[in-house]
């Protein structure tokens, strides 16, 4: 037998043959949860766009329902590629504003209020975002708060904990109202939700739980990110879906998902999984991602930490003891 | 500081042995801040200042003796 060798090749995926496999994959496993179909958020990104296609392969115009649910910090890009791919790839879908739904369960001034603790002028034409930072050596991570004044001036503030938890606390509201209409949808027509995480963000933790965390089933969570692309790009979606960068699409300034979650650019993370997750060691990972024996080490290591701190997202709630019989 | 009871040395790596996560990082340099009247600059936010009751003890000794807390 011959070893594969390390590099960039390992993420090579037969985009025909993974497609067949998870249509079917959806059609069975939909069919086991006693559901007739499924209901698909399209956020104008390449998972969700990718799960779309894939939904519109396994059941078909009839049973797919897509969900545009854009909110006041939304891009104006985001609805009309959502647009698009529900176009392309064959599905009715429904756009819903959760503007008024967020602005009611105080999403927005929650946000504001905490921040004003930093930025005593920020309001509501004000934009806003939080980045990562780390200390020298990379080995102590931080948050720093952005904000853009209307004049266009930008200013940052690193976050106290109590600031940056009410931050994030209160933006996840977005996720969660999102997943409650998906949910409303699918209750009313007896379908599954599916869920849009790749396996960098399924991995690490990078969803907000019983928010895009939650969903009845996963159908690219075994995916690297560099997958998704290659799969985006067999499955014919939208060349400015498949050519941008990812977004977290949740603050009113632009947000790559580098600079708020992940140490690398997607391409390289994916590298540094996979090389992880075989055991190879730090030395042969570094010239693949430009960095030295040291840095390699430090992103396996962060890699760990992110798994061991978002392992309570993937919990079920915990019972005193096992109730028998249901699973 | 996460879960149980356990004694940690003073000389215990936080992050070598899992003893504090990200958030407890921003907890842990918050508190230091507010007990202690200094404020940590972006640059102050490495291992050796802050990654064992000892180094923070000898860092917090550091700052008040300079007597300066730099602007953030």
């Amino acid at each position: 037998m011959v070893e594969q060798l390390f590099g960039p090749g390992v993420l090579a995926l037969d985009c025909a043959a993974e497609t067949a496999r998870i249509s079917q994959w959806l059609v069975d496993n939909v069919g086991r949860l006693g559901r007739r179909g499924v209901v698909i958020a399209i956020s104008g990104g390449i998972d969700s766009s990718v799960c779309a296609a894939l939904a519109a392969r396994a059941f078909g115009r009839p049973r797919v329902l897509g969900l545009l649910l854009p909110e006041r910090d939304s891009s104006s890009a985001a609805a009309s590629l959502g647009r698009k791919v529900a176009e392309k790839v064959g599905i009715d879908y429904l756009v819903e504003d959760i503007a008024p739904a967020l602005d009611a369960i105080g999403c927005y001034r929650r946000r504001d209020a905490a921040i004003r603790v930093l930025f005593p002028d920020y309001g509501s034409d004000w934009k806003s975002k939080i980045v990562i930072a780390s200390g020298m050596g990379g080995k102590i991570h931080y948050f720093k708060l952005v904000v853009q004044a209307p004049d266009g001036t930008v200013h940052e503030k690193r976050l106290p904990a109590k600031e940056y938890l009410e931050i994030v606390a209160a933006t996840s509201f977005k996720q969660r109202v999102r997943k409650t209409l998906e949910y409303f949808h699918a209750d009313r027509l007896n379908y599954a939700v599916i869920g849009t995480p790749n396996r960098l963000e399924y991995d690490q933790g990078f969803f907000v739980k019983n928010g895009d965390g939650s969903a009845d089933v996963k159908p690219i969570a075994h995916l690297y990110k560099t997958q998704v692309y290659a799969l985006a790009r067999h499955l014919e979606i939208p060349e400015e879906i498949c050519s941008a960068r990812p977004t977290t699409d949740t603050y009113s300034m632009a947000q790559s998902q580098d600079e708020f979650y992940f140490a690398l650019p997607y391409e390289k993370m994916d590298l540094a999984l996979w090389a992880h997750n075989h055991n190879v060691p730090s030395a042969e990972l570094a010239p693949h991602i430009g960095v030295d024996m040291d840095q390699a080490q430090a992103v396996y290591a962060d890699i760990e930490s992110k798994r061991r701190t978002t392992a309570y997202l993937h919990m079920p709630p915990v019972l005193v003891e096992s109730v028998r019989k249901v699973r | 500081m996460m879960g149980g009871k356990a004694e940690i040395s003073d000389d215990a790596s936080f992050i070598d042995r899992h003893i504090i996560d990200s958030t407890g990082f921003l907890e842990l340099i918050s508190f230091v801040e507010q007990s202690f009247d200094i404020q940590i600059s972006d640059d102050e936010m490495v291992p050796e200042n802050l990654d064992s009751l000892n180094n923070i003890e000898r860092f917090v000794q550091k700052k008040r003796a300079a007597g300066i807390s730099p602007e953030r």
